[in-house]
C-alpha cells in the first residue's frame, strides 16, 4: 500500500535526522496516528535534548494596556480606544508588579499589550530604561506586531526602532501575533493586523539586530491542515536564514467571548500538532507547551509529544499579592510535574540558559 | 493504523521485551508490570498497549446511555478518601424514599436509558426490603433497562443486615431485577493501604469473594481500582493481577475501570492530584496486564473528556455513559459537567480514528455509528 510505504519512509527520515518536506508534514498531520507522531517527536526531542531536561521560566505577563486599535476577531482581551473597560497601567503599577516578581525569584518580564494610539517609541524607551535602572530583570517584551506599530508611528526604519528599544533595555521578543502565517486566514481572523510577510520581515530584522525571539502559532480556528504546515514552513525557512528563534509555541484558539466564536479543538488535536511541529521544525531548539490553554495535565502529556519547555509560571496578580505562598507552589508544581514525567526539571532565563536545577 | 516500521522500533525500544510478549500473546509477569508502572516512556507504552487493544478487541469504542441513582449518602464506613459519605446527623445527609426513587425513575423514562446504575452508602436505617423494592420500582418503570446496582461493599452489608449471606442476598436481588454489579469498593487490595484509606471497608479478599459469588450466579460484574493516594506501583500491579486471576477462574468480569482519586474535600486534600502521565500509564498498564478483560473503561466524568479521549490511544475502548446524575465524584471535586450529549461522544471517538458503538450493560451492540 503506497500510504503505508509513505509513512514508513517519513518515519525513516525522522529517525535518521533528515528534514521532512511540506507534503510529508501534511501527510503526518492528516494521516499518522497520534502515538506514532509521539514516538517520532520524542525521538527529535531526545536528539535535541539528550539529557532529558525540561525547563521553565519564572516570569510575569504584564499586559500594560488592553486598548487596541487592531480589533482581531479571535481576541477577547482587547477594548477599542475610549471604551469604558480600557486600561493603561502606570509606570508605578508596572514597577510594583516587577517587584512582586523579583520577590519570588522571577527573572523575566513579558510585556505585551494592545496597539494603543497614545503610546509611542519614546514611551517604551523611557519605560524600559526606568525598569532596567531599577531591576535586574530580562525584558522579553513586545511582539513583532507592536514593533511594527512603533515603526509606523515613528516613521523610522525598523532597524532603528529595534536598536533604540534594544539600547533602552529590551532583551528578547515573544513571538506573538504570528497566529497562522497565511494571508487568507489572517483576512478572516485578524484583517487589521500586519500580514504574514510583514511579521516575518520584522522578526528577521529583530534577529539581524542580534536579538532572539520565539515563534508562536495559534491554531484551531479557520485554518486548514495545509495552512498549518505553511506556517511551520515559513518559520523553518526564516530560522534557516537567521537562526534567531529560541522556541516554538503552538497554542489553541480559545473561542470564549470572541467575535470569531466557534468551538475549541480537542487536546487530541493539540498533541498531534505539537508532535508535528517538533518533527517539522528541525532547526528550532525548544518547543514549549501551552498549559494556559490545555491545563497542566495535557501540558505534561505534551512532554511525550516533543515538548521540552513548560513555558512560565505565569504569576497571577492576585496570587502574587498573597505574599509568597502561592507562587512558590506553582514553581514547585511545575518542577514536580516535570519530574513525574521522568525528566529533570530546571529553571531557565529568556534565552533558555539554565539557572537552577530542581 | 500502526505501520510495521514503527512497531519494529517498539520491539527494539525500552519496552521491547514486553512488546514481544504482547505480539506473541504471552502473558506479562509481575516484574513486567512493575517495570511498566515505573517507566516514563509514554509513546512506547501507549503504542504497546494500543497494539494489545487492537489485537484483542479491534477498533470499536463503546459508550452507554445510562442513568444514575445515588440513593443515600449516609454511610457507616466513612472512608477517608470519600467526600460523599457522611453520618445521618451531618449537614446534607439524605436517603431517598421509595416514592422519591419512583419519581426520579419517571424522569429517566424520556431519555430511554439502557442501564440504571445504582450505588449508595451503607445506611443502617434502610432495611433489606428497601433494596428489593427499589429494584422492583426501577424494573417496572424501565423494563428494558438493565439494572447495574450495589457494589461488593453494599452486597456484603446487605448480607449482614439480612442474615441471608452473600449468595442469598444476590439471588433475592436478582429476582427483584438486578442484572449486574458495578465494580466499586475495590480501591486498592493491599491491606496496609486499605487500613489507611478505608479502615472500615471490607477487605480485598472479601471484595473478590463477593464478585466470585456474583459470577457463579450468572451476574456479570465490573472491577475498579482507585489510584493516586498512598499506593505504590507494586500495589497497582498486584491489584491488577488479583483481578486477572479471578477472571481466569470465572470469566465474569466485563470492564475494568481505573479511577483517579480526587483529593479535594477529603481528608487527603493535601495529596496532589495524579498527573496526566499517571492517568495514561494506568490505562496502558491495565490493558497490558489484564489480558483476559475485553473492556478497559475510561470514566470520562473522573478523567475529564479530554484525557478520556487521549486514553483511547493508550488501550481504552469504553468511555462509559451519557451520565445524567452522578454525585460521588462531584462531591469530591470532579469539575466535569454531568452530561455529555451524544454528538460529543461521536466526535471524540471518531476524531481518535475509532468506531463509536452504543452498547448495553452486557456489551450487546445497540447502535453502530
Amino acid at each position: 500500500m503506497p500510504q503505508t510505504l509513505n509513512m514508513e519512509r517519513i518515519s525513516d527520515k525522522v529517525f535518521s535526522g533528515e528534514r521532512i518536506s511540506a507534503e510529508e508534514g501534511l501527510y503526518l498531520l492528516e494521516k499518522a496516528d497520534l502515538l506514532s507522531l509521539g514516538l517520532m517527536a520524542d525521538q527529535v526531542r531526545r536528539r535535541k535534548h539528550p539529557r532529558g531536561v525540561v525547563t521553565f521560566v519564572i516570569d510575569r505577563n504584564i499586559n500594560y494596556t488592553n486598548i487596541c486599535c487592531c480589533g482581531c476577531r479571535f481576541c477577547a482581551f482587547f477594548r477599542p480606544p475610549r471604551h469604558a473597560e480600557g486600561y493603561l497601567l502606570t509606570q508605578e503599577e508596572i514597577f510594583r508588579k516587577i517587584e512582586e516578581l523579583l520577590a519570588v525569584g522571577g527573572t523575566q518580564v513579558l510585556m505585551q499589550g494592545g496597539l494603543h494610539p497614545d503610546l509611542d517609541l519614546e514611551y517604551f524607551e523611557n519605560l524600559f530604561q526606568e525598569i532596567k535602572r531599577r531591576y535586574p530583570v530580562k525584558l522579553h517584551s513586545l511582539s513583532p506586531v507592536e514593533i511594527d506599530y512603533l515603526a509606523k508611528k515613528s516613521g523610522l526604519p525598523l532597524e532603528q526602532v529595534i536598536k533604540r528599544l534594544q539600547e533602552a533595555g529590551l532583551d528578547s521578543l515573544p513571538g506573538g501575533g504570528a497566529e497562522i502565517l497565511v494571508e487568507r486566514v489572517r483576512q478572516e481572523i485578524s484583517p487589521e493586523k500586519i500580514g504574514a510577510r510583514r511579521w516575518l520581515e520584522v522578526t528577521a530584522a529583530v534577529h539581524r539586530m542580534g536579538m532572539k525571539s520565539t515563534a508562536t502559532m495559534m491554531f484551531g480556528h479557520r485554518e486548514t491542515p495545509g495552512e498549518r504546515v505553511s506556517h511551520l514552513e515559513a518559520v523553518r525557512s526564516l530560522q534557516d536564514e537567521s537562526g534567531g528563534f529560541t522556541a516554538f509555541i503552538p497554542w489553541t484558539y480559545q473561542p470564549g467571548n470572541t467575535m470569531l466564536g466557534g468551538r475549541a479543538i480537542s487536546s487530541w488535536e493539540y498533541l498531534r500538532m505539537t508532535a508535528v511541529s517538533r518533527i517539522y521544525l528541525d532547526n528550532i531548539p525548544n518547543l514549549q507547551v501551552s498549559w494556559v490553554t490545555q491545563g497542566v495535565k495535557v501540558a505534561q502529556i505534551a512532554l511525550a509529544f516533543g515538548a521540552n519547555d513548560f513555558g512560565s509560571t505565569m504569576l497571577e496578580e492576585n496570587v502574587v499579592r498573597a505574599a509568597g505562598v502561592g507562587y512558590s507552589s506553582s514553581e514547585q508544581e511545575l518542577a514536580t510535574l516535570i519530574k513525574n514525567a521522568g525528566f529533570a526539571a530546571a529553571q531557565r532565563d529568556n534565552l533558555y540558559h539554565i539557572l537552577k536545577h530542581y | 493504523m500502526l505501520d510495521k516500521k514503527t512497531w519494529n522500533r517498539i520491539l527494539q525500544g525500552q519496552l521491547g521485551g514486553i512488546a514481544e510478549k504482547v505480539e506473541q500473546g504471552k502473558r506479562l509477569s509481575r516484574e513486567d508490570g512493575v517495570f511498566l508502572a515505573e517507566s516514563s516512556n509514554l509513546p512506547e507504552l501507549g503504542l504497546t498497549a494500543d497494539y494489545a487493544r487492537r489485537k484483542r478487541v479491534g477498533d470499536v469504542v463503546y459508550f452507554i446511555n445510562n442513568a444514575h441513582i445515588n440513593h443515600t449518602n449516609i454511610c457507616k464506613n466513612l472512608c477517608r478518601f470519600c467526600a460523599f459519605g457522611r453520618t445521618a446527623e451531618a449537614p446534607g445527609a439524605f436517603a431517598l424514599t421509595l416514592a422519591e426513587i419512583a419519581a426520579k425513575v419517571e424522569q429517566f423514562k424520556v431519555y430511554r436509558p439502557s442501564e440504571v446504575h445504582i450505588v449508595g452508602g451503607l445506611n443502617p436505617a434502610l432495611p433489606f426490603s428497601y433494596y428489593e423494592e427499589m429494584l422492583k420500582i426501577v424494573r417496572d418503570a424501565l423494563p428494558d433497562a438493565c439494572i447495574q446496582a450495589f457494589d461488593a461493599v453494599e452486597i456484603d452489608f446487605l448480607a449482614e443486615i439480612s442474615g441471608l449471606g452473600v449468595k442469598g442476598v444476590l439471588s433475592r436481588l436478582q429476582e427483584a431485577g438486578l442484572c449486574s454489579l458495578p465494580g466499586g469498593g475495590a480501591e486498592i487490595f493491599n491491606p496496609a493501604v486499605r487500613r489507611e484509606i478505608c479502615p472500615q471497608k471490607i477487605s480485598g479478599e472479601r471484595w473478590l469473594e463477593v464478585h466470585k459469588a456474583a459470577h457463579q450466579l450468572g451476574l456479570p460484574t465490573n472491577a475498579t481500582m482507585l489510584y493516586g493516594h498512598l499506593e505504590s506501583p507494586g500495589d497497582i500491579v498486584d491489584h491488577l493481577l488479583r483481578l486477572r486471576s479471578l477472571q481466569d477462574e470465572t470469566g465474569g468480569f466485563l470492564a475494568f475501570i481505573p479511577l483517579p482519586f480526587h483529593p479535594e474535600n477529603t481528608s487527603f486534600s493535601h495529596l496532589r492530584r495524579r498527573s496526566g502521565f499517571d492517568d495514561l500509564k494506568i490505562v496502558a498498564l491495565s490493558r497490558l496486564l489484564l489480558d483476559n478483560f475485553l473492556y478497559i473503561k475510561s470514566f470520562w466524568i473522573m478523567l475529564t473528556p479530554n484525557l478520556a479521549q487521549i486514553s483511547l490511544a493508550f488501550g481504552a475502548n469504553d468511555l462509559d455513559g451519557v451520565v445524567r446524575e452522578e454525585r460521588i465524584a462531584h462531591d469530591a471535586g470532579a469539575a466535569t459537567p454531568q452530561y455529555q450529549p451524544l454528538e460529543n461522544f461521536l466526535r471524540v471517538i471518531r476524531e481518535s480514528g475509532r468506531i463509536p458503538v452504543e452498547r448495553d450493560t452486557l456489551y450487546h451492540v445497540l447502535r453502530r455509528f
